[in-house]
């Protein structure tokens, strides 16, 4: 009786809610510690990069159109999915280095995550808006209104958990993302894409590209259509250089440095709050 | 049930083969079901045909306590030592879990009480799951809803719901109440006890500790033992004004919170530079949405004089094709009075508007002999005093008056014992605004009515109640706030 | 050629003293809730099939491409008078609609039916011509013996707000046809909001309009139903007001028997009964026939059926 053999997984990029390869055709070596598994993540470009933003923005309107409820049952539905996906995860984050542990810790967190932003999907608008007492017969009130689009770089020290938690605040307040996931840490990128594929969220409102830091921290910082840019990571060279190029078109800054995400302090509505305009309407009241 | 046309709908009735009912439902406490101590029960009947569905357990004293007993267990040992969000991971269940037996609920909501399918199915069903999804999500995020306070739960709330909404005002009920920490005693209308218990059933399948809901039925007696009992710490009740005013005697002197959602006598105003077409639809939903057995219904219609005929003329000829029949009919838009002993009052109130001087218009429609029907009916010449325009009567009767300028109608929109909500139809953005402002109720509502939306709160002013559901308002009912 | 100057001088001064009144607000949100609860009506069994028998005879079959010629208008109107080889007791459509140069062939292949011949005119689609060439085309459309005349508005005059030259124009094109039937295409896509809509309706109707139309078929969108339910709600003002009936034509992208069931809904509710019928009520689609054809298949043999049992054109 010979052996079965194994069909090995081919990771590829997540955008417009397909998956492509890379269409610059080039790749990067991943291999474990041990070198037992040894694959090619994709080592996206700035085409690929440009091509994300495209869908990000046309997928914009439907989802800034969606009801915050629906929003919601999405983000929950992406828990669901990924606690489904368990298994999965444990394999990616184990052979990343992790152990049982550690790996199961981070799931449980990064599903936890997903509901928690779930639950705010419907309500930070509750908290964060306010009818202001004007000293004229005008009813004014403020309200926040998702910023657009947001280009982000993952944090490179954890493979699922930053990517989650950069993810769901942007998302939960109806904006679209373009993420590059880890680049020391790819795995979980590919897998939790597979996750929003079987989530019912709309084609391109989440795009996840792997690849070079950088080779694309130039491009994710300086595109004209991006609305705000998240920079993870301690490099003040990199961060300089997000800043001066967020200048070119006025793009919102947040900066995250490497930091335990694992902490539930980084799980707040003040998270949603950075990738927000503030709008305010004055009507007159009167007969 | 109408008349012949040239081309009749014909009928599409919802099939109930798929649905799982039980000839007997017990009571549920402490995660089970279990028979009342004295092993009474009473009949749930269909009020379309009168004929029996099934019979439901009564609970008396002793039940009432063994609920609360295990309701403050639950409190104690589980249900308040639980980690928020997970507390809020079972109520999202409990959500989902609803939405996939959806048709199966409105089916049996619809039996159970008489409301027309396509409202079960397209308006209570979906909303009671949007209810406790909302919900689920504030468990763990209550210091957001109230900065600069602790935020603690009551523990024990016993909760009384009526029968026009079952199963949405059991879910308006119980979503506040566990999303905030507490455990529930919960009694459903005697009329309308089925959704309640299928709904514990879900509450079963979704591995709630047990205690934590305990549902138990019976009518005002078994309402009375819980609402005296020592071990409720609040008390949640939505029904009639008189029995609304004897719980709050009931508990004077005691620590008791509570809040109150009473009856209500709407003013639904239509300006002459209303979106005509859109208000006349406007009133068809304030008035005859459910039978008119809402308690925030539209049932007084006051319109400017110069658009007055041409409403009244359009109502008319809309009230035409509403389809009165069997609730089970997709096309029904009007089901069956709830019970007999509401009928009776309809009857009275409408007798009562024509000896009163009012001019009485009803569509023609065929009653059929068994099941309680009342065809939807508007009254012209009525004014300010007339007792039909004054009280509730709960029922697809409308009360029409003319006026002629801004304050004199938001004068008569305020003069009443009620003050739950109002509707204003107009097309300038700054009168909404003044109108909304002047009108003395708790829910308004410009170029619409009857919206609901659990991140909205609900609640009335002066007689029609006392706090609010739904929203942020609506948790402050179920805190204590340190 | 304008031949009584005489008279359209008169009709001009007439319309420029008749003010258009200002459109009545209309509550777009509103709106689309009426249509919801009119399509959530279920229309099964007898019911359904008398519908779908009903929206056939209602049906304009058209063919209105840059490529049609006589072989393509000669096998429409073939396929208008013989829905169904195997079924000569189902009804007839209403009507084909084809370009002016296609009339006369398509009365020729109509002789001896019920059928009308309805044909476009006045530079349709886009009504960008000189006033004097579209009541040309009009009068030549009328000779050739065209039962039923479909016009478009100018719509960038209307978006202008030069509500009274829109009026006059059909007017002028009312007057060209004679006896002959003007329906008037309001291009709603290219109006975008109700308000419009609605005015457009009221300004059609006071003009002369026998029948008011949503589109061309050519724009998207096209007919929608809260368009659709607009304009019905123009026609029953204008009953109310002048006791008059207009009747009315949604056209383009319906296309599934549903849709057109869900229609005949939102006639009855209201404008009543007498809506429904070919007098004050068409179709203007394609291929909404076929799957007309293919549901009374499925109702009467309970299967569900496929495209290659229907002809196509």
């Amino acid at each position: 009786m010979s052996q079965r053999i194994n069909i090995k997984k081919t990771y590829k990029l997540f955008i417009g809610g397909k998956f492509p390869r890379t269409e610059s055709g080039r790749y990067i070596k991943w291999a474990d510690k041990k070198e037992t598994t040894v694959v090619n993540i994709c080592r996206g470009s700035r085409k690929d990069f440009r091509n994300a933003m495209v869908s990000a923005r046309n997928a914009s309107n439907e989802w800034t159109s969606r009801t915050a409820y629906n929003r919601a049952q999405i983000l929950y539905r992406v828990g669901e999915m990924l606690e489904g996906r368990r298994e999965q995860f444990m394999a990616d984050l184990t052979l990343q280095g992790l152990t049982n542990k550690q790996a199961e810790n981070e799931i449980n967190k990064s599903i936890d995550r997903l509901i928690y932003y779930a639950g705010w999907a419907d309500k930070f608008q509750q908290v964060f808006s306010h009818v202001n007492p004007v000293s004229l017969p005008y009813f004014n009130f403020t309200l926040p209104e998702a910023t657009g689009v947001v280009a982000a770089i993952a944090p490179d020290d954890t493979s699922l958990l930053g990517l989650v938690s950069i993810i769901a605040p942007v998302i939960a307040g109806a904006n679209s993302i373009v993420i590059l996931g880890s680049e020391t840490h790819p795995l979980c990128s590919i897998s939790f894409a597979e996750v929003l594929h079987t989530s019912d969220i709309p084609s391109g409102v989440i795009n996840i590209l792997t690849g070079y830091r950088s080779e694309l921290i130039e491009h994710f910082s300086s595109h004209m259509d991006v609305n705000a840019i998240i920079y993870c990571g301690n490099n003040s060279d990199e961060q300089k250089l997000v800043e001066t190029n967020a200048a070119l078109n006025v793009k919102r800054v947040i900066h995250f440095p490497i930091q335990d995400w694992s902490n539930d302090k980084h799980q707040n509505p003040y998270y949603i709050l950075k990738y927000q305009e503030t709008k305010t309407t004055w009507h007159p009241i009167g007969f | 049930m109408t008349k012949k046309q040239i081309w009749d709908y014909g009928s599409a009735l919802e099939s109930t083969d798929h649905i799982q009912l039980k000839n007997r439902y017990d009571l549920f406490i402490n995660g089970e079901f279990v028979p009342a101590v004295d092993g009474k029960y009473f009949n749930t009947i269909n009020p379309s045909n009168e004929r029996k569905i099934a019979e439901v357990a009564e609970a008396d004293k002793e039940d009432v306590e063994k609920a609360v007993a295990s309701a403050q267990k639950a409190y104690q040992k589980t249900w308040s030592k639980m980690h928020p969000k997970e507390r809020g991971k079972y109520i999202y269940r409990i959500a989902r879990l609803l939405q996939e037996r959806a048709r199966e609920f409105s089916v049996i909501e619809t039996i159970d009480g008489g409301k027309p399918i396509r409202e079960s199915r397209d308006i209570d069903v979906p909303l009671a799951a949007a209810h406790f999804f909302y919900h689920a999500g504030w468990a763990d995020k209550l210091e957001y809803a109230f900065p600069g306070r602790v935020v603690q739960p009551l523990g024990v709330v016993g909760q009384i719901i009526p029968w026009n909404f079952p199963l949405l005002m059991a879910a308006w009920k119980l979503a506040p109440a566990l999303a905030t920490g507490n455990t529930v005693v919960l009694k459903p209308a005697e009329t309308t006890p089925l959704t309640a218990m299928k709904l514990a059933e879900i509450i079963q399948e979704a591995d709630l500790p047990p205690g934590v809901v305990n549902i138990i039925n019976g009518a005002g007696k078994t309402g009375k033992f819980l609402v005296n009992h020592d071990n409720i710490n609040k008390i949640a009740f939505t029904g009639s004004t008189d029995v609304g005013k004897y719980i709050m005697k009931s508990i004077a002197g005691s620590e008791k919170k509570y809040t109150l959602e009473l009856g209500g006598k709407a003013a639904n105003i239509i300006f002459k530079d209303a979106p005509i077409d859109q208000a006349v639809e406007g009133i068809i939903n304030a008035i005859f949405f459910n039978q008119g057995h809402v308690c925030c219904a539209g049932s007084r219609l006051y319109v400017q004089e110069g658009v007055a005929n041409e409403v009244i003329t359009k109502l008319k000829k809309r009230m035409e094709s509403l389809i009165v029949g069997d609730p089970l009919d997709k096309n029904t838009d009007i089901g069956a009075i709830n019970s007999k002993m509401q009928l009776d009052k309809i009857k009275m109130y409408v007798k009562l508007g024509k000896d009163e001087g009012g001019t009485i218009h009803q569509t023609e429609c065929l009653i059929p002999k068994k099941g309680y029907w009342f065809a939807p009916t508007i009254f012209t010449d009525v004014s300010q005093s007339n007792r039909i325009v004054q009280e509730e009567i709960f029922g697809p009767v409308l009360a029409i008056q003319t006026f002629r300028t801004v304050d004199e109608v938001i004068a008569k929109a305020n003069n009443s014992p009620y003050g739950l909500s109002g509707g204003v139809w107009t097309d300038k953005g700054s009168k909404i605004f003044k109108v909304t402002q002047d009108i003395r109720a708790g829910v308004i509502w410009a170029n619409t009515f009857n919206k609901f939306d659990p991140s909205s709160p609900f609640g009335g002013y002066k007689e029609s109640g006392v706090g609010s559901e739904g929203g942020i308002e609506g948790l402050f009912g179920y805190v204590n706030l340190v | 050629m304008i031949e009584d100057w005489d008279k359209f001088d008169i009709i001009k001064k007439i319309m420029e003293t008749t003010s258009i009144q200002k459109t009545k607000p209309i509550d777009q949100v509103n709106i689309q809730e009426r249509v919801a609860r009119l399509f959530s009506r279920s229309i099964k069994k007898e019911s359904k099939i008398q519908a779908l028998h009903l929206a056939l005879s209602m049906i304009d079959l058209t063919t209105l491409e840059g490529k049609d010629s006589e072989g393509k208008v000669k096998q429409l109107c073939y396929k208008a008078s013989h829905l169904h080889y195997k079924h000569p007791e189902l009804p007839c459509v209403a009507a084909v609609c084809v370009y002016p140069t296609m009339v006369p062939i398509a009365k020729k292949e109509l002789e001896g039916t019920e059928i009308n011949v309805a044909s476009v005119a006045t530079a349709f689609p886009s009504g960008m011509a000189n006033i004097n060439a579209k009541l040309d085309e009009v009068k030549s459309v009328v000779d050739a013996g065209a039962d039923e005349v479909d016009m478009v508005i100018s719509r960038g005059r209307f978006l202008k707000g030069d509500y009274n030259y829109v009026s006059d124009e059909i007017s002028l094109v009312k007057n060209a046809c004679g006896k002959v039937h003007l329906k008037v295409i309001l291009e709603t896509g290219e109006l975008v909001t109700l308000d419009n809509v609605q005015m457009a309706s009221d300004i059609a109707m006071e003009a002369g309009a026998d029948f008011i139309k949503t589109s061309t078929g050519k724009v998207s969108p096209a007919a929608t139903p809260p368009v659709i339910l607009t304009m019905l709600q123009a026609i029953q003002d204008f009953q109310i007001k002048t006791g008059k009936k207009i009747g009315m034509k949604p056209a383009g992208g319906i296309g599934t028997a549903k849709e057109a069931i869900q229609y005949l809904v939102m006639i009855k509710e209201t404008l009543g009964d007498d809506w429904l019928s070919p007098n004050l009520f068409r179709f203007g689609a394609s291929s909404l026939a076929n799957d007309i054809l293919m549901q009374i298949m499925k109702q009467s043999t309970g299967q569900y059926q496929s495209k290659d049992y229907f002809s196509i054109d």
